[in-house]
């Protein structure tokens, strides 16, 4: 056995090597065909997963800290809880946090995540001043905005080099405390107009309820918020409880339909409520559960995740949704959210528009209903999230990212394709 | 300024601890054989916590400098914890004395004697906490591991007695058994993934417990009843198994 993704999906032979420090690393690099680096395993895919992984999450310590300017400097292993953990009290908030805190940096610039706030701040590597790379020369480069390494690196899922420190950039804060309004939606179109009306909103998300048809077809829960101004920074992360063991699979739809349905119908008439929530409730949630994958039961799951273009994105996601609601399968929630422009990263996910998110327990039937979900997505003009994805196809992976070709020209130039890959890596052919 | 002291500050268990202890806002004496090695680990616990992070050159088997060492602390420390360990190979120690008596000095003796002295000085004080690192290798003698066990087991025997002695003086004293820990000595052993502690882990368990004021500490928590089945076999067949 060896190290597994989030999804735990596929489960194969790993051999792991723990990155302490650089000489250590170049003699490894010289020394193995072929290894992908692996930060904290929170991936939904196969993205990090390869027989010879590089463990980068011991290499962990923080560099340097300007307090004045919140500009932060560590190495690639830190884990953005123990950034939020060291700078929320001094005032200061990380600019593009995704829907977890449990991941290392390196895997925040190599799937160059994004958050909440996509459509105001862009992805995590709008806030990378600059970062170290070693490559597969055994040499180390420094880049930062506007070369080539940066852009292949950002979203480039670990296969241009080992990633080993960064300076990025923080936000300003002045509470530890997010004002929070959640809107109530009947169906699709209530949500999209909703989106628009909030979108000077900093944060927004919306839970769609994927198993509502035809007049209620995209009902949701749309999250919007911003940090208060109350002066409180007084932020300690919560004691997590945990899931020891893997659960029947039957456990989790009831589970989240629970859970949505007390919040839908505790709303008020109106369908708008008001809530005063903190950092880890309103950004992580499902951080309090450890090992939350576990509820899917020990076949594993996996997260489809695709992004519409904007005009495209209500056809697109009619037509998504009516299909996985009349399939019976997926997760009963979906995450919505709304996008900003997409930036010039070779292999980053966003675009404008509507992106979808929702799980599947790994079971029989379930790749040839992604697929047909594949054909809307590509029809459409949209793409698949290649950090939640265990299975799509070269084919209509490539649809999807305009830049495929400079990033598999830049990888081969410089000898990353023999050294760096993944299980993923050789599926779309990058 | 509130300071705490980490003896055998250079292990995976050791410097999580510091990082935990470092986050609630202690001050630290860092103390190690070598200890410039740690100029690393004290930039990374003073930029993410901002408190104050000595290193101490200290040698838990030179047992004679340990008077000198402990009084020329610029402070006496609230805490001290003690992390040193040493664990031989079962086979090579069995054949090389040094090798067995190393793994007594680094286990039980080096810590009596830092320890004694911690204790005088607490005990006179009537305040602080003392925190052994053992392990459940101590908790019952297998053939895998006896030469450490026993060493553990001696410190263990230790940690309670003075435990018993402090508690009239209010000074708290936490007995640590770690199970199986994710450490640099463990990377390439294939450890069963539920039976074994990340040493962050580790570390938060001993900050909480410490807090509590509890006195034994299992981490993970499960070893405790595992150790209690283990100590539970009668001996007529315990000398028989292989586990």
């Amino acid at each position: 056995m060896g190290l597994l993704s989030w999804g735990m999906f596929p489960k194969i032979i790993t051999k792991k090597f723990s990155l302490r420090d650089r000489a250590a690393l170049k003699r490894y690099i010289e020394e193995t065909d072929e290894f992908i680096p692996y930060g904290n395993g929170r991936s939904y895919g196969d993205g990090a997963l390869n027989e010879n992984i590089l463990h980068v999450k011991p290499y962990n310590n923080f560099l340097a800290f300007d307090e004045e300017e919140g500009l932060l400097t560590c190495q690639a292993g830190v884990l953005l809880s123990e950034i939020l953990d060291s700078v929320v009290k001094r005032g200061w908030f990380l600019k593009v946090t995704p829907g977890t805190k449990l991941i290392t940096v390196g895997g925040a610039i190599a799937s160059d995540v994004h958050g909440k706030n996509h459509h105001v701040e862009g992805c995590f590597s709008e806030c990378v001043e600059e970062f170290s790379v070693m490559l597969p020369s055994g040499e180390t480069k420094v880049c930062k905005k506007g070369d080539e390494l940066f852009y292949a690196t950002c979203g480039g899922m670990g296969l241009t080099g080992v990633i080993l420190s960064a300076t990025i950039s923080l936000k300003k804060i002045n509470s530890k405390n997010i004002r929070q309004t959640t809107i109530k939606t009947k169906n699709l179109k209530e949500t999209f107009e909703a989106f628009e009306k909030y979108q000077d909103m900093p944060y927004s998300v919306a839970w769609i309820d994927c198993l509502a048809k035809d007049d209620a077809l995209g009902k949701c829960l749309l999250m919007v918020g911003d940090f208060a101004d109350d002066g409180d920074l007084a932020y300690r992360s919560k004691k997590k409880l945990s899931i020891p063991f893997n659960f029947p699979s039957f456990a989790l739809n009831n589970l989240s339909v629970k859970a949505f349905n007390r919040l839908y119908y505790a709303k008020a008439k109106d369908g708008i409520s008001k809530q005063k929530v903190d950092i880890d409730t309103f950004f992580y949630p499902l951080d309090a559960i450890g090992n939350w994958n576990r509820i899917y039961g020990k076949g594993g799951f996996t997260q489809y995740q695709f992004i519409l273009p904007k005009e495209q994105s209500y056809e697109g996601l009619k037509e998504i949704l009516g299909k996985i609601s009349d399939s019976g399968k997926g997760s009963f929630l979906a995450v919505l959210k709304l996008y900003g422009k997409a930036n010039e990263n070779y292999l980053s996910f966003p675009m404008e528009g509507y992106s979808l998110a929702l799980d599947f327990k790994i079971e029989e039937g379930l790749f040839e209903l992604l697929d047909a979900l594949d054909k809307v997505v590509v029809k459409y003009g949209g793409r698949i999230y290649l950090t939640k994805d265990v299975r799509v196809s070269c084919e209509t992976f490539e649809k999807g990212y305009e830049k495929i070709d400079k990033f598999r020209e830049f990888r081969k130039e410089n000898g990353m394709d023999k050294k760096l890959n993944s299980l993923q890596s050789k599926r779309v052919q990058i | 300024m509130s300071y705490v002291l980490i003896i055998g500050a250079k292990s995976d268990i050791a410097k999580e601890v510091a990082r935990v202890y470092a986050k609630n806002g202690y001050n630290l004496y860092l103390a190690a054989r070598e200890s410039v090695s740690l100029e690393d680990l004290k930039q990374d616990i003073e930029t993410r916590s901002g408190v104050d992070v000595k290193l101490k050159e200290f040698d838990i088997t030179a047992y004679e400098t340990h008077e000198d060492f402990y009084t020329s602390l610029e402070e006496r420390p609230l805490g001290v914890i003690v992390v040193s360990g040493y664990m031989a190979e079962q086979k090579s120690a069995q054949k090389s004395w040094d090798e067995s008596l190393q793994t007594i000095n680094v286990n039980y003796t080096g810590a009596v004697s830092i320890l004694n002295i911690v204790a005088n000085d607490f005990e006179k004080e009537r305040r602080g906490f003392i925190v052994g690192v053992s392990s459940v290798a101590g908790d019952r003698g297998r053939k895998a591991n006896y030469i450490y066990g026993s060493a553990k087991a001696a410190f263990s025997a230790y940690l309670s007695g003075l435990r018993n002695r402090l508690y009239e003086s209010g000074v708290q004293v936490l007995t640590v058994k770690p199970g199986f820990v994710a450490t640099k000595m463990t990377e390439n052993m294939d450890l069963p993934e539920n039976l074994t502690a990340q040493p962050d882990e580790v570390a938060e368990d001993i900050f909480n417990a410490q807090k509590k004021g509890r006195n034994t500490l299992y981490t993970k928590p499960i070893w405790f009843f595992i150790m209690l089945i283990i100590k539970h076999i009668p001996e007529f067949i315990f000398k028989k198994m292989s586990i």
